[in-house]
This record gives C-alpha cells, structure tokens and sequence, in this order.
C-alpha cells in the first residue's frame, strides 16, 4: 500500500544540524509518543522535497483495486493530452478519512479526493480549500443539485466525478429460484425478510466498521420523516429525544430479528461475500460493496430495489446516493496545475474513462457516455435522476465529529441493545448538545 | 564547593570534614561540574521539552474547546466543562475505563504469573528447554497491531479459522463482535505476547540468582517450594519491579491491537481509544481528546508510583 504524504508531517526529524545518532532516534520516538498527547503541534513541520513545477499531486482515499486502477487510467489519459504529470498518492480509505483534518493543515497533495456535501463545507469554512468557482464557470453537463453540493457560501469548491446509490442489494437469480419478489413497501419488505430467515438465507448485516448501519438508518428516517426533517436532524436542529427519531428506532426492530447474527462483527466485505455465496438474501448497502466481492463473471446477477416505501407521504422520493469527487488543498503548491486538472475532470470524456474501468459507479456528468453502461449502472441513474431529494450519507451529512465520536457508537449499541431506544437518544441527544455548541 | 571551605572555616579543626564528602569535593572539578551541567541540563531541558511539556499542555488542553484547526487564537476556555460531559455524556468512557482496569488485572494476575512459571520451568532445564524459549519467545517480536490481525484470522465469524474448524455454520460464535466475549480473546491474544516477555526477563534474573544461596537452602532442608518463595523470588527483586512497571504500562497503553481489529469499539473501548478517536480522527476534538488523556495520565501515574514506592520501601527494609 503506497503511503501518502499524510505521514509527512508526523516524521520526526533530528535536531538542527547533528548527525543522526541513536540518541537522536530516541529523541524522536518520544516525539512520537509525544504526538499522542499534543498532536497539533507537529502538524507545522515536515516539508516534502517539491517536484517539477508541472507536476500536480493528488492524494487518492480510492485503496481498493477496482477504483484504483480506473483512477489510474484516468489520470493517465489527463497526462497524455495535458503533458503534465500527475503523481498519486493513495493511502487506506478509513486512515485517509482519520488523517485528513491534519493532512490538510500539513503539507496536501495539490487535488485531493474528497466527498461533497457537508463534510466539504467544513473544511470550507474552516479556510481549507482553495476556491474554483472560475473552474466552475467552464462546467457544462452538471445539474443544480450536484452544484448545490459543490458549493458553500456561493463559491464552488468541489469537482463532481461519481456517484453510487445506496438500495437493496440481492442476487437476481436466487429471487428467481425461490420465488421472491422485490418489496415496494415496509410490510412487503418485512414479510420478505421473514420468508428469507426461515429460508436459512437471512438479511445480511454488517457494522464492524461502524458505518454501514448508517445507510439503514437514514432511509428508515427519510421514508418515515421526509427529506427535510432529516436534513436538519443531521444538521443538529431537532433534538434527538424526538418522538420521531425513536420512531425511526421502533421501525428498524421490526427488522432485525431477519438479520443474520454478528453484525457487529462483520466487514462489509464479508457481507458482500455472504451475499455473492447465497448465504444471505439480500443487504441494504451502496453500490459498489457487493459490486466489488462479486467476481466479474457474476456481476450481471447484482440487482436492486429502492429501499421501500414506509409512509406514502414521502413515498420513494429520496435517494441515498454519494458523491466522490476533487478538491484543491488551501495549502497547494501548484493551484494552477491543480485547476487545470480540475478542468479536466470535470468534462464528460474524464468520467468516460474513469467509468469504464469501474462498473461499481455512475457519472455525474449528463454528457458521459451512457452506452457502455451495464444494466445495473442504467437502473442506478434512473433511481436518481428520478429523485426529488438526494441525501449523501449520514457521516456525509452531520458533522464529522458527531459522525465519527457519537453516532458510530449509537447505532452499534441499538444494533447490539434494540430494546433501549429511550437510553439511546438520550445519550444521543447530550452528547450532541455538547458537540454543536462547541463550535 | 565554597560552601564546603566556609564549613571548614567555621568548625575551625582541619580533619573534621567526612572523608566522603571531600572525596565528592575533591574528584569534581569546576570543569567536571560543567559538562555534568551541560550532561545534565540537556537531559533534563529534554525530558522537560518532549515529556512534561506536552503533558503539562494537554491538561492545559483539557480545559479548553479547540477543533484543531487554526491557530492559538481559536482555542476557547471552558473550565471543567469537558470533564463534566466525559464522566455524565460520553457512553464510552466508563467501559472504557472499566477495560483497562481488567485489562490490567488479566495481565498482572494472569499472565505475568504465568510468564514466570514458564521462566522457571525452562530455568531447571526441561527437555528441549531451548527450543521452548525461543518459541515462547517469539510472538514479543510481533507488534501487537500484527497480533490483532492474527486474532482475526482465527476469529472471523464467516472466515476465521477456529469458527470453520466448529463447523456451525448456522449459529456461529461471533468470537470478535459479540461485546460480552470480544475483551477477553484480546486479552487472551495480548497475554501470549506478554507472557514471552516476561518469561525472558525472569529467565535472565533466574540465570543470575547464585546456584549457592539454593544449595545452601537444599542444605538446611528446605523443600523446592520453599526454596523458590523464601530465596529464590526475593532476590529476583529488581525483575520484579521492571515486570511490573512493565506489565502496568503494556496494560494501559494496549491500543493497537484492538484498534487493528475493530477499531476499539463495540465491547473493545479503551482510554487509549478514545484518545485517538477525539483527537487524531476527522473529529478533532483536541480539548475533550485531551481531557480522556488526562485521566489516563492519572490512572498510570496511581499504579505505576504506587507500585514502585511500594518496591522500593520493600527494597530499603531489607
């Protein structure tokens, strides 16, 4: 796994011009365990040796093998028609995602990959990035929405390159062989997950790694609540205590004894494995996780339903569906050339060949080339573009500290306890007092 | 060393001086005194800049709010406010706190025994003894990151090798995800890195323990159980006091190999943890991360000067 120059700043460095000795190395290592203690103050140093000026560097979260390689091909293809060249460097997803408030203070790749929406505006407003709204102005073939997403305080900050909805995920052939149909409202779904665990194939769930829960929770809230409410409960304006939210809780019992057991401790990857292997049903997860466990030669066999409907007031207006994309660090070094591969990225050819590699994702773009789509990617366009509201995701949509210290945690314990919904959105409700007033 | 002339001046008798402290006087020159300074001053300015310095900011920390972004200015004072919400609000931290106390235990009362049975069965030289040791010894060159990875490949529901070996495939044990038994197969994990460990440092104690003080013993008609508690042990002392300092700080500051298997949550929180998750993760809370490192300052700080007081008074009586 390549290491990013997120690590840069973290490198101890040895006392203004004495050799390295072993005493040195001590030194630096209790720098290091100082770091633990007083993290902010090594953000400041480390400097990466600088490369041509025509060089732009972009620090990749895409660490699996099928985005990685399609972004590889992409960059490849931006190099040969511009001449410049670009140097990736990818770390891990979650450690890019842990590392990123630091990465972005140290010394940032020039573009970076990042996610639209709210975790965009806080780096944003916290004067992280650099402003493209110019870039923006070249932009052709993005709708409203997605520029909405892009924007924060009426400057754009975000290049749009992908998209993935968020469904119900299930082998097209095992519903064939036993007869299931596909579920448009919560009874149906219900009496289809009961049928599936007497079936010895139950509902996969997987939350080890804390987020995948989330997508389970904000449909149940967006089909019972409406888009708005759930917009601003992720924005911290109601209160957790609601009779609403415990609703949402109440609701999402009725289906966890169809659950297979050891949710907590079970990888997504894993799920998408128990889902390519029949021993699971079907799964509420985004696109790409069971695209990616499937082997190629299977992936025809992936459909999906619209997570169903619960209150025919809201129907199936909202989509679950993120969006990946590029950002300018404050901090870059080549904002030009960083612009300029922004640009490129931007247009329809840049997702045409990005698309092509991974059959996992959906372009933004309304002039991509939508004839090699498969299948699976045609209904995945039409699910959004047939939506009224777009969500992001749950982590994508609240603040990153009540993401990642407070709802990673909740939902575990309601997926482990889902009797003490009251304890929960209490404990819910205090600590996001105490982490919205903060700021 | 003016101060020492004065006393002489001021006793009047030239021989009243104790040999010892002329001696002291005599072997340290202004020269000596000065590259013992500058020794001693760059140690001590050193410990003071990369250990008390941080520490002593983190607890100024603790008492602020701070996102971690921007510079001094931004860091706001709100008083005991992040101890507050700690102890009342935050879900985590009493199991956190309760995980490292077991934690502590398992490996105090647990492991570290066991380590020292193992020393001293391969110390009186069982077949193969050598081969034992190195094996014993092995996993302490895995980082405990690497140890949580292999955990998983055994413990995995759908894939880990002990639950395939059961072969339930219907019902099976979820070793690393259920809360109520995930705590216990780390530490069970992290003691059979421990237990090398100290096996090695209490072989090399045994190994210099006189052969004559046990023969002696053997003489007077001691038996073997005897020999070991009343001779062998005490003078095994100083290991004593190094395994379990040792054994404190590994227990409390056991981070990685939970953290490589689920991210120390879900049944696995420790203070440590935490720490990570409020200060080093996209959440950035530097004052309410700093308060929970404050507390775990305080609980190694309790065990670590109790423990070593203890030794030490012990050592002096003796």
């Amino acid at each position: 796994m390549a290491q990013s120059s997120s690590s840069g700043p973290r490198t101890p460095r040895t006392g203004a011009g004495h050799p390295m000795s072993r005493r040195d190395l001590l030194r630096g290592a209790a720098v290091g365990a100082g770091a633990v203690t007083l993290p902010a103050l090594l953000t400041a140093c480390g400097e990466r040796p600088g490369g041509d000026r025509n060089d732009v560097t972009v620090g990749s979260n895409a660490s699996d093998a099928v985005p990685r390689k399609a972004f590889a091909a992409a960059f490849a293809a931006y190099g040969k028609q511009s001449g410049s060249r670009v140097e990736v460097n990818t770390t891990e997803h979650n450690e890019f995602q842990q590392n990123v408030t630091r990465y972005l203070q140290g010394s940032p790749d020039d573009v970076f990959m990042w996610f639209a929406g709210y975790r965009m505006r806080y780096f944003a407003e916290k004067g992280l990035l650099t402003e493209i709204s110019d870039v923006w102005r070249e932009f052709e073939g993005f709708s409203q929405a997605l520029k909405d997403q892009s924007t924060h305080d009426g400057k754009q900050y975000f290049v749009p390159y992908y998209y993935y909805p968020w469904a119900v995920f299930h082998r097209r052939s095992l519903f064939e062989e036993r007869g299931y149909e596909q579920a448009g409202t919560w009874d149906q779904f219900i009496a289809l997950a009961r049928r599936m665990k007497e079936d010895g194939t139950p509902v996969a769930c997987c939350d080890k790694d804390g987020w995948p829960a989330m997508g389970t929770f904000d449909y149940i809230d967006l089909r019972l609540n409406g888009h708005d409410f759930h917009r601003s409960l992720m924005a911290g304006e109601e209160a957790w205590t609601d009779r609403r939210v415990r609703k949402v809780f109440d609701v999402w019992r009725e289906l966890l004894p169809y659950y297979q057991k050891g949710a907590l401790g079970r990888t997504w990857e894993e799920a998408g494995q128990g889902l390519q292997r029949r021993a699971t049903g079907m799964a509420v997860l985004g696109m790409p996780h069971p695209g990616s466990q499937f082997p190629e030669d299977e992936r025809d066999d992936i459909d999906f339903f619209a997570f169903p409907e619960i209150d025919p007031r809201f129907g199936q207006d909202a989509v679950e569906a993120p969006v990946d994309g590029f950002l300018v660090a404050g901090k870059s070094r080549n904002v030009r050339g960083a612009k300029d591969l922004l640009a490129w990225l931007g247009t329809a050819r840049a997702e045409d060949v990005y698309l092509r590699g991974d059959p996992n994702t959906v372009a933004v773009n309304d002039g991509a080339d939508i004839a090699s789509y498969s299948p699976l990617q045609r209904k995945s366009a039409a699910l959004v573009s047939g939506a009224a509201h777009i969500s992001q995701f749950l982590d994508r949509d609240t603040r990153p500290d009540f993401a990642q210290t407070v709802m990673i945690r909740a939902l575990q314990d309601f997926i482990g306890d889902p009797d003490d919904v009251d304890g929960l959105v209490n404990r819910i409700e205090r600590q996001k007092k105490h982490i919205f007033s903060g700021s | 060393m003016r101060r020492r002339t004065a006393r002489r001046g001021h006793g009047g008798g030239r021989q009243e001086v104790p040999r010892g402290v002329r001696r002291w006087g005599r072997s340290f020159t202004r020269r000596d005194v000065a590259v013992l300074g500058v020794l001693l001053g760059t140690t001590v300015l050193l410990d003071v800049l990369v250990v008390w310095g941080p520490a002593l900011a983190s607890v100024g920390l603790s008492f602020t709010s701070w996102d971690g972004i921007g510079g001094i200015g931004d860091i706001r004072w709100v008083g005991g406010d992040n101890y507050a919400h700690l102890v009342e609000d935050y879900p985590a931290f009493w199991p956190a706190v309760r995980h490292n106390l077991l934690w502590v235990a398992f490996l105090g009362l647990l492991a570290t025994p066991f380590g020292l049975l193992l020393a001293v069965l391969v110390d009186r030289g069982v077949r193969f003894s050598r081969f034992y040791q190195s094996v014993l010894y092995l996993p302490v060159v895995l980082s405990l990151a690497v140890v949580g990875f292999m955990a998983q490949l055994l413990l995995g529901t759908d894939q880990g090798v002990v639950n395939t070996l059961r072969g339930n495939r219907n019902d099976p044990v979820d070793w690393l995800g259920d809360s109520r038994v995930n705590l216990w197969m780390m530490m069970l994990a992290a003691s059979w890195r421990h237990t090398g460990y100290v096996m090695i440092l209490y072989l090399a104690g045994l190994k210099a323990v006189d052969p004559a003080l046990k023969e002696a013993a053997a003489l007077d008609g001691a038996n073997e159980r005897q020999t070991f508690l009343r001779v062998t042990f005490p003078t095994l002392r100083p290991v004593n006091v190094i395994v379990g300092v040792i054994t404190v700080i590994e227990a409390l500051r056991a981070f990685d190999i939970v953290y490589a298997v689920n991210k120390g949550r879900n049944g696995l929180e420790l203070l440590s943890v935490l720490i990570t998750d409020n200060i080093v993760g996209e959440a950035s809370r530097i004052g309410f991360g700093s308060a929970i490192a404050v507390v775990l300052l305080g609980v190694s700080l309790v065990f670590v000067v109790t423990f070593l007081v203890q030794e030490l008074r012990g050592a002096r009586e003796k």
